[in-house]
């Protein structure tokens, strides 16, 4: 195996690296802090490999621009924050129901509104899950190191082409800002994937008919022949508006169910010194890290706690949640918000275990003392 | 090596995010693991600004630095502000430019005319950052020389090599000359 290479990088440069690796080859955005690292090396990266950056008048035009450059055939990225997201959250909902293959990075700040710009958070759980409107589910990661931002990146585009969804990264002004030794990995290492095309010609094709044995509708690119209607409404396998209420019901149930039926291909996690632990903290971004440090300390005082970090926070691991809730005494999610992802771990893990939580929204990250304080009150 | 943290401070526009980053890349080219961070205000110029860094044999988790191995502050606003972040033991290198020295008599302190020499001496006070990485080897010797000096060369503007090699020896020269340099080695 070729040697990787080794350098020191920004969580933003490892999210714009991996993008690229992954397909990207177009950006449009809004630039704000502190996602404005990845606006500008998409800008200085993209032309040079044949892509196209475009900074747009506001993140609404964004998304939207995101969108159609997706349904000419390329990998589209744009990146926000807070207020950012907020505004995107209405073109995500028309990547949902067109089934648009997109990734919307949200370097998460305090909030609400403009709030604390340059801070870390952890408030868009929530937003990241039900900003946009109406039954749907969609796919959000969660990385918590440089590398991690790098390969999770990758993980969105395979996964918002395999599913045809909006996948939003969500990220720590802590990773995304901070610099860290990251090891490329090589290209032979890294799988891409790739939407499945037509194979149908353009007069026999619907563009909203799932193939029997398929999750999603083959997507045909325009500008290559094939003509095709997309739509924010209600649409029949054709892709034109309806208001048939069978119909309805189908599109919107195919919707969440391709990603609800397949959440072990779906989700991923990390175990940390889970295997002898009689408590168990939950931590995702750069509170996983704090955890970490935490954990290592209260070992060594003999405390046997673990973790369990989601690496994919929606749709959630209910499935290990549950499986861990019913062999340890307590469950503490350390998050830095008012409790977003405790209720959630709550509702799975409630019924076989004790949850707490410990939470922070002064702007700063949650230091392993307070962690270690917070276990040993118990 | 232990968990070593070091914290760069002073106001924006002086360089030190530039010089944080160079530093971790020298420990980089040493086989660390090393995490570095920065914060600043909105301000392009005369806000507070710091970098830290944390250089490490292990795994670093907490990507922040609590409490700091070394601090350097080229303001009084900047020594002031985390001079309680020091460790006990730890090292201040402190412009002399900053006169209002810390009452506290469990840190080792070095005052030191780095932006004068970068004025004077050099006729480049953007080469500020440059002289304190050349000071803060000499005193820390947290990366080894060699990697420094390769760091250095690789984020520096074409042309400019020998002109930062020199502030790097002018940065060695204000430790070695410093009446109290037998402090010597904190790593």
């Amino acid at each position: 195996m070729a040697e990787r290479t080794v350098k020191l990088m920004q969580g933003n440069e490892a999210c714009v690296d991996g993008a690229i690796t992954a397909g990207m080859r177009f950006y449009a955005g809004y630039p704000i802090t502190p996602s404005t690292e990845i606006a500008e090396l998409s800008a200085a990266k993209l032309p040079r490999i044949g892509g196209k950056f475009l900074q747009m008048e506001d993140e609404i035009a964004s998304i939207s621009a995101i969108i159609g450059a997706s349904l000419t055939g390329h990998k589209s990225m744009t990146a926000t924050s807070g207020p950012g997201f907020s505004l995107k959250q209405e073109g995500i909902g028309y990547a949902v129901i067109s089934e648009v293959p997109c990734v919307i990075v949200d370097v998460q700040r305090g909030g609400p509104s403009t709030g604390l710009p340059t801070s870390p958070a952890q408030g868009d759980i929530m937003q990241a899950r039900w900003g946009t409107h109406g039954d749907h589910s969609i796919i959000v990661l969660y990385p918590s190191t440089v590398r991690e931002i790098y390969d999770t990146t990758i993980r969105a585009f395979n996964l918002a082409e395999k599913y045809r969804t909006p996948v939003i990264l969500l990220m720590d002004e802590v990773i995304a800002h901070m610099r860290e030794k990251i090891e490329i990995p090589n290209d032979d290492e890294i799988k891409i994937y790739n939407r499945k095309k037509p194979e149908v010609n353009s007069s026999e094709y619907l563009p909203y008919k799932v193939k029997e044995g398929d999750i999603v509708p083959e997507m045909a690119s325009f500008g290559e022949g094939y003509r095709f209607h997309v739509t924010g409404l209600v649409h029949s396998e054709t892709g034109l508006p309806t208001n048939d209420h069978k119909i309805a019901e189908e599109l919107t149930t195919r919707l969440v169910n391709k990603i609800e039926d397949n959440v072990d291909d779906i989700v991923e996690y990390e175990e940390y010194r889970l295997e002898d632990a009689d408590e168990v903290i939950v931590a995702y971004g750069a509170t996983a890290r704090s955890a970490k440090s935490a954990i290592n300390a209260l070992r060594e005082e003999g405390i046997k706690v673990g973790m369990f970090k989601p690496i994919t926070i929606w749709p959630m691991a209910q499935k290990q949640i549950e499986d861990i809730a019913k062999k340890v005494k307590r469950i503490s999610v350390i998050e830095m918000n008012m409790g977003q992802y405790f209720l959630e771990v709550d509702r799975i893990a409630g019924k076989f275990t004790k949850v707490d939580r410990y939470g922070r929204v002064n702007g700063e990250l949650i230091t392993p003392e307070e962690i270690v304080s917070f276990i040993k009150e118990g | 090596m232990r968990r070593q943290e070091l914290r760069l401070s002073g106001s924006g526009g002086q360089g030190l995010i530039l010089a944080g980053i160079i530093l971790a890349e020298a420990a980089l080219h040493d086989g660390k693991n090393v995490v570095q961070s920065q914060s600043y205000g909105p301000e392009a110029r005369g806000g507070a600004s710091k970098a830290e860094v944390i250089i490490s044999d292990d795994i670093i988790n907490y990507p922040k630095v609590n409490k700091c191995d070394m601090l350097l502050s080229l303001t009084q606003k900047a020594c002031d502000k985390y001079i309680d972040s020091l460790k006990p033991g730890g090292v201040l290198i402190l412009d002399n430019t900053v006169t209002e020295h810390p009452n506290r008599d469990d840190i080792k302190i070095y005052s030191i005319p780095i932006l004068e020499t970068a004025e004077d001496t050099l006729n480049k006070p953007m080469v500020a950052n440059i002289i304190a990485l050349g000071s803060i080897y000499q005193l820390t010797k947290v990366v080894s020389k060699e990697s420094l000096e390769k760091a250095v060369l690789s984020r520096v503007p074409r042309g400019t090599e020998e002109l930062n090699k020199k502030a790097l020896g002018e940065g060695f020269k204000l430790i070695k000359n410093h009446k109290d340099s037998s402090y010597g080695e904190v790593c």
